[in-house]
This record gives C-alpha cells, structure tokens and sequence, in this order.
C-alpha cells in the first residue's frame, strides 16, 4: 500500500482536534447567528431599547391610559377564552382523529391546519362574512340576541379559530403514543370510561395540553389580521392591543407604540415562561411527554 | 360515545374551519364569473400577486439556507447554549406580527435609527419593497429550521461520518448524503414558510404604507378592497389565497402519508 | 499497514474513555478489541480513524504521525455497527461512492469503477444484486454492503465497529467464517470491536481486551484463556468460581486443607483467590489434592450439564460444568458429597479492587494438572 497520496500538511492541527470531525461549525453556525440577530434580535432589542429611551414614567404614562388598558386587557382576555375553548374542543378532535375510522377522515385530518394555512386576513374576512347579522351563522344567532360580529365575542371566535390546530397537532402524538396502554389499562383495571379519561388520559396528556394551549395563546395574543375584520375595532370595546401599535404608529407615535409593543412582549413572555414551569413540573409529576 | 363524539368533532371543525373557507368561495362567484375575473385582472391585483411572488421568492430562500445552515450547526454538534439558540429561533412564533413590523419601522423608519441616513442615500426600506420582505422573513425565520432541527437530530450524524471516511468533503457530504436524507422534511418546511410568506398580512400592514400597485401585496389588497366595501373582488383575491392555503394542505398531507418516515418524528408547531 | 498506538489519552468531560493506551499491530494482523460496554474499545476503533481525536498520545500508521490527517485523508475503511448504508443509493452507488467523490485528477473513470464496483461485490458475493437498494437486502448483505463500500477505496485499515452486532445468531457464525477468510484472501489489516469474547477468540489473530479505557491484556486467543493475566480478563472470558484460599509453601488451601499445589509462586504466603472455570473442575478420588462439595442441583443445557454445588469453605455455590457424555455425569446427583480437584485455575491477591488501569502484571500463578482438555 502506498502512502505517496497523503504527503503530510501540517495545517492547523487546533481544528482538527475540536470536538467533531463533521465538518462545517464555523460557517453553519457564523451564518445562524449572523442572520438570526440582523432579521430577528438586534431588530427586537430595538424595541426594548426604544422603550427604555421614555423612561418608567414614559412608559407607565402610555399604557395607563384608558383605551391602552382596555386594548391589552382585550387581547390577553380573548386569547386566554380562545385558548380555553380550543383546550376542550382540541383533545376531543385530537381524540377522534386518533381514536376512530370514518369516511373524510383524511380531509378533516389535513383541514385542521387550515388556520396555519389560510392567509390571516382571508380568514379574517370569511368570519366576518360568516358571523355578521346577515351571515350564514349570525342570521340564527343575531334573533337570539347573540352578536359576534363587532363585538369582543368576535375576537374570541377568531382566537379560537387561529388557535386550535396547536391544541389538536401538541395533542395527536401523544395520543397516538399511548393509545394501545390506555384501552389496556382501562380493561385490565376494571375502570369505567370516566376514570380511564379522567385518571389515566388526562394526567398522560395534560404536559401536552398545556404546551398546546400555550402556542394557541401566545399565536393569538398578537393576532392581528383575522381580528381586525370582525372585531369592528371600536376604542374601549373591540380594540385589540396590536391594532392600537398600527393606530399609534401611523399617528408618528413611535413612543407610544413601542411602549404598547413592549408591554406586550414583557406579559404574553412572562405567561410563556410560566406555563413552560407549569409544564415541566406536571411532566415530572405525571411522566408524560410534550 | 364513539357517534356523538364525532359528530361534536365535525361540527366543531365545520362550523369554525370548513364553513369561512366554503364562504369564501361563495363571496367570490356571488357575483359571477365575470366579476371574479375582473377582479383578478385588474392591474393593482396584478401588481398585488406579483409582489407576493417576489416577497415569498426572496424570503423563502432565504430561510432555507437559514435552515439548513442553523439544523445543521445544532444538530450536528455539540456546544453550550444550544437549548438558548433554539428557543432564539422559535422566538418570531411568539411575536406579534405587528410587533415584527414595528421593530423595522424603528430602525429604518423615517424617525427610526437609520432613517435619516438611509433617506441621505436615497435608500428606501420601509414603506417600500425591502421592508416588506425584511417583514415577512422575520414571521418565517422559524418554519424550515424547527421542521430540520428534530428530523436531524432523529438522524444523527452516522450517515456523514460514513461518507467523511469515504473521502467526502464536507460539502460532498452534505450535498450527497444529508440532503438526500432530510429531503422531504426540507420541503414540507419550504411548504408551510411559503404558505407563511404568501399569506403574512400584519406585520407587511406595518411596514407597507398601503401604496396601491406598488407596495400592495395580495392580503393587503384584500384588505383595501373589503374597505372599500368591494366585497366581491375582495373574496375574488382571498380565494386565491385560499386556493393557495388548500394546495399547501393537500401537499402537506400527501407528503405526511407518503413520505411520514421521512419528516420530523413529532409534528410541532 | 502497521499502526502503533501511543499512550493515547481521551475524556469525554469528566468521563476518562481512554487512559493511556498503546498497542502495536502488525501489518495484515486481524486484531480483537474486547471488552464491556464502556470500556473504551468504540473509542479507541473511533480514535484510530480519526472520528474522535485523543487528547494525549499519538497514532502511527506506518510510522507516520496522523494527528493532523482528517478522517477523510486517512484513507480508514470503517464498518459502522449499524452499516450507516446511504439509502437513497442503490448497492452499486453505495460501493461507488468512495470513488466518486475522489478528486477529478484521482477519480478513475467509469468504466474502471463499474469493474472495481462489480468485482468488490463478487468478493463480498453479492454479485447481481447492484441494483438493489439498501431497504431490499437481508441484515447480512447490509453488512456486506458496508464492507464493500469500506474496501472500495483499498483502505489502509479495515477498521469495524461490532460488525456482527446487530445480526441473528446464525447469520453471525456465518459471517465469521466468511469475514476470516476474506482476511486470509485480502490481507488488509483489520481491527474489529466486540463485546462477544467468542466472536474475538474465533475470528482473531490477537485479542485486546479492555476495561475502563485501558488495556488488560493483549495476546494470541490461546493466551489470553489459558493464561489470563488479571481477573478481570479470567472473568471476562467465561465463567468464574471464585475459592477465597490461604496460599502457605507453594500449597492453595481452602479451610485448612491442601486443595492443589502450585508450580511456581510469586505470591507471597497468605489469604488470595483462587479462579477456575466450571469446565476445570473435575471429580477425583480421596488421597488425592481436592475439596469436598455436595451436589445441590443438576441442570441440562444443550451439549453441557451444569451441576450447582455448595462447599463448607465459602458462602457462594460452586458451578461445575461438564460435557453431557462426560463418564461422571451420572455421578452428580442432587445430595451427593463428591471430592472435586482443580485442572487449571489463576490464583490473584485477594480483594484487589478492580483497578482503574491495569497494572503491569507479570504472568501471576498458573496452576496446571495437564494439558487442557479440548473438548471438554
């Protein structure tokens, strides 16, 4: 065998002893940082720093007022209600999808996405059209004097819209996991159906459930486009808080919007971190997994 | 049990998802074909798709070699503050659109950090085409990278290692071996930033200005047209967003049953 | 190709996978690296191509330092455990592959790796089944596969990672004979990792057997089981009865009686252990060096009967065993007090504790009644 081909190079032995031999960390990683902090982090730091520039009193003067008050309580209030009704009506379309065989299953599987799909403001106008006096579904609720359309109550119907295919896609894997062990369980240990769903599914899926309701919530919180067309946008009533920036912003109050910005970054990645805590305790109490 | 609970599924899904699509094609024709078509010929709807495509065309790519570039660097190594990065990346998910057009506004806005510089060069970003693309990568920084990060890490690196021995350079391997392995994963992400990209309306609304023909893209002309009380045409362009959206599902979920083995093992959003 | 190993060291954060390794192969020699699970034997294979890279030491093939060779310049051929087969490559492109991505000045033309191909595929007789895709092929035709691909680029070394690991156990005995015997036709030198001790006596020219990063013992099979050097290596390679004697003159005592006499001592008098196989222990008769045990129970497995028996000297039962057609076999009924002598066992200090490295140990105490029944 001839050694002749691998004539030494003493290039730089250093980085060759780093610590994997696939090569390429330098250029992948240079790039991610490079772009992640010229499109996303150095950007968004702009806000917190735009935000520091009015002071705490600057700051405090701009959210405190009424209507700012009324938008974010809106926005978080909606998105926490939407969030909660996909959290009921997500496991259970989860739980069919999974669980049975029937014709259309395969479209309704894919249409769930429909909402990561549908361009937001496609599905802003659709619910409109749906839910307004003279739509399809607001002509029967209109006579029993529900109105959704340009009411806070539209805001929850498009948080719920955009929210629950987190829900069911957090949900499918897991269920799919355990299903086989929880129809086992059940018929091993004699359990009704109501303490095989509540003792053994649920404690299983709620680690899951609770990333899934996290998603949904933080997606809606800064929901914009399939809210503005249905919410009718009126101040102290159906103004969300990410309309008020736009609102503001377009009145050259680059203070007041950032400080808007800013309050709602600060709250919706406080509640983030705190259920992501929530979460990572439940799954060590319960073992499940996200 | 088992009936109830699917019809309950059914009409929840009708009712919220499948009824605004249907109505949305129903706006569309209410008032026939012929409207539809003026609608869509009209030059502003024309000028509408056309900066869609380019915004998409630009940002896509962009984000692909973003991607594969940032799964590979997690993946295939080992380094700390790796959990740190990818939560950095998934950050966009967790922003406001309207925030993620805000924050370009106070940098290149006339007011912003490097407006009046920009303006001394005659360079325009916001209110124009760059600012529009810079708003919509940042809504789909994440889409390909958190579809590559599991798919490659479910991998893991014995495939490269193989053909290193072989002789392969790194870019052979990754050109070789790699790629062939997360291909569809590859494109399913392309899919869902693309649906992403096309259709991203809040943070453009911030940063576009609203200039008929020329910084319009397509949901903001839906958007002007639904103001305007031009319902028809207005459902006229949504339906070809939404023609959009049902093309990415139907890819999307031919992908998930032909190629299933082939994407990331657990679908996360 | 010859290769030495230098007093290579590897961590892995606080974990020490390789503390001060060396060893030298021969050019052409079939090489066994033995041992448990973490013993640093993957790492050492892993270390040799250039996957991992030491902290310390260095490697040498044919007397050239490969430190700054990358693993794609150290011309290696490695049989991952799991094959690493490209699966979007039929059998022919996988074996081409090596080839293919050669430079354009070295890379031979097509013509030559379709004969390269086609010929490395009879010798691993797969021939005819070039078109087919890793997906198609049986467990060991992917192994075959793997070590086409490997021996594609004429490596220098033929390095496999537990080539048999992930095999049924009758495809693995095949492949051992058939794997020997492409050595024998090829002549690459080639080091194999295992942690199946019959795997590396059988397939082996030399076994290295490691244990926590460091090298107990290397020899030829016959050295490595006759004349183990450290009891981790005598337990290693079987089955272990541990006796806890009194070594006093040349004479092993257990419980105050003369059970065997010694060669040759090195060992000073005092407590030591005593290791010896079930397959050393044989019946004898009363006047004769021995101990006393009492059958507690007869076990059939296969070709072997294992008889479990206790003794007064110690709390741990004794395993004896023997081929089913042995004369003696009759003899072991549960109950029985029968008188046992040892025809070969190792005699080591008493509760040395495992050490993190090895000690340079001579050849301890070998004890021999005759010549080691081959059969049995």
């Amino acid at each position: 065998m001839t050694t002749t081909l691998w004539l030494p190079t003493p290039a730089a032995s250093a980085r060759r002893r780093s610590r994997s031999v696939i090569p390429g960390f330098g250029l992948t990683m240079g790039f991610t940082i490079l772009y992640l902090s010229l499109i996303v982090l150095i950007p968004l730091a702009g806000v917190f720093f735009k935000a520091a520039g009015l002071g705490w009193q600057g700051l405090w003067d701009v959210v405190s007022s009424a209507r700012v008050l009324a938008a974010l309580k809106l926005s978080f209030g909606a998105a926490l209600i939407g969030a909660g009704i996909n959290a009921v009506f997500g496991p259970l379309v989860a739980w069919v999808v999974v669980r049975y065989e029937f014709p259309g299953k395969r479209v309704l599987d894919a249409i769930i996405d429909l909402p990561f799909a549908l361009p937001t403001a496609v599905a802003g106008i659709a619910l409109t059209s749906l839910y307004a006096g003279n739509g399809w579904i607001g002509q029967y609720l209109e006579p029993m004097g529900i109105k959704v359309a340009f009411t806070p109550l539209g805001v929850i119907v498009a948080c719920t819209f955009i929210g629950l295919p987190f829900v069911v896609r957090t949900l499918q894997p897991v269920l799919e996991d355990a299903e086989k062990e929880f129809e086992e369980a059940a018929a091993s240990l004699g359990a009704d159906r109501w303490q095989t769903i509540t003792r053994v599914i649920l404690p299983a899926i709620l680690p899951a459930l609770l990333t899934g309701f996290a998603l949904a919530f933080a997606r809606a919180v800064g929901e914009y486009g399939s809210i503005i067309f249905i919410a009718g946008n009126l101040p102290m009533i159906s103004e969300i808080a990410p309309l008020l920036i736009i609102i503001k912003l377009e009145e050259f109050d680059y203070g007041g919007a950032t400080a808007v910005a800013a309050t709602m970054l600060v709250l919706s990645f406080a509640l983030l971190l705190a259920i992501n805590l929530l979460q990572a305790w439940t799954r060590r109490r319960h073992g499940g997994r996200s | 049990m088992r009936n109830s609970l699917i019809v309950v599924a059914l009409l929840f899904l009708s009712s919220f998802l499948l009824l605004p699509l249907i109505a949305v094609f129903t706006e569309a024709f209410r008032n026939g074909i012929q409207t539809y078509v003026q609608a869509l010929s009209d030059p502003d709807a024309q000028a509408a798709i056309r900066l869609t495509l380019i915004a998409a065309g630009i940002a896509v790519p962009l984000n692909l070699v973003f991607g594969v570039c940032a799964a590979w660097a997690v993946t295939k190594f080992e380094f700390r503050g790796k959990s740190l990065l990818v939560s950095l990346i998934d950050l966009p998910f967790s922003v406001s659109p309207v925030i993620a057009g805000l924050i370009y506004v106070l940098v290149f806005g006339a007011q912003g950090w490097l407006g009046p510089w920009l303006d001394a060069q005659g360079i325009k970003i916001i209110f124009a085409i760059p600012g529009i693309v810079l708003a919509t990568l940042f809504v789909t920084v994440p889409f390909i990278a958190r579809e590559l990060i599991p798919l490659m890490q479910e991998q893991g690196t014995e495939h490269e290692q193989a053909a290193l021995t072989l002789g392969a350079n790194g870019w052979q391997t990754f050109w070789h071996v790699t790629l062939p392995n997360i291909r569809w994963g590859l494109l399913y992400g392309v899919l869902l930033c693309n649906a992403r990209a096309m259709g991203e309306f809040g943070a453009v609304s911030v940063v576009s200005g609203h200039i008929r023909g020329l910084t319009n893209t397509m949901p903001l002309h839906v958007e002007i047209l639904y103001n305007e009380y031009q319902f028809s045409a207005a459902f006229a362009v949504a339906s070809l967003l939404a023609g959009l959206a049902l093309v990415t599902l139907g890819l999307k979920s031919w992908l998930e049953w032909r190629h299933g083995e082939s994407l990331a093992a657990t679908r996360r959003y | 190709m010859d290769i030495q190993i230098r007093k290579v060291q590897k961590h892995f954060g606080d974990f020490t996978a390789l503390d001060g390794v060396d060893l030298d192969i021969a050019s052409g020699e079939l090489i066994a690296l033995l041992g448990p699970s973490g013993s640093g034997k993957t790492t050492l294979l892993r270390v040799i191509a250039g996957l991992e890279f030491q902290d310390h030491g260095q490697i040498l093939f044919g007397g050239e330092d490969v430190a700054d060779r990358a693993v794609r310049e150290r011309r290696i051929g490695f049989v991952f455990q799991n094959y690493a087969l490209f699966r979007h490559l039929s059998v022919f492109e996988n074996v081409a592959f090596g080839l293919r991505v050669r430079k354009r000045s070295e890379r031979p033309g097509e013509s030559l790796i379709r004969e390269r191909v086609l010929a490395l595929l009879d010798l691993v007789q797969l021939g005819g089944l070039e078109r087919r895709f890793p997906a198609q092929l049986s467990g060991g035709q992917r192994q075959r596969v793997a070590l086409a691909r490997a021996l594609a680029i004429e490596p220098r070394v033929l390095l496999l990672d537990e080539p048999f690991g992930a095999l049924d156990a009758r495809v693995r005995k095949d492949l051992r004979q058939w794997l020997r015997e492409l050595h024998r036709k090829t002549g690459y030198t080639t080091i194999f990792v295992t942690h199946d001790q019959e795997e590396a006596l059988e397939l082996a020219d030399r076994v290295v057997i490691m244990n926590r990063g460091a090298i107990e013992q290397i020899g030829s099979v016959d050295e490595v089981y006759e004349q183990p050097t450290t009891p981790f290596v005598f337990d290693f390679l079987g089955g272990t009865n541990i006796l806890p004697i009194e070594l006093r003159d040349r004479r092993a005592l257990l419980g105050g009686t003369e059970i065997a006499g010694l060669r040759d001592s090195i060992r000073p008098n005092g407590p030591a252990d005593l290791y010896v196989r079930p397959g050393d222990l044989r019946l004898t008769e009363g006047h004769l060096p021995g101990f006393e045990v009492q059958v507690q129970g007869v076990q059939r497995t296969g070709p072997i009967v294992r008889v479990v028996a206790t003794y007064d000297a110690a709390r741990d039962p004794l395993v004896i065993e023997l081929p089913h057609l042995h004369h003696d076999v009759p003899r072991f009924k549960p109950g029985a007090r029968l008188r046992l002598r040892l025809m070969q066992f190792s005699v080591y200090p008493r509760h040395e504790p495992r050490p993190p490295r090895a000690p340079v140990t001579q050849p301890v105490l070998i004890g021999r009644e005759r010549k080691r029944e081959r059969l049995g």
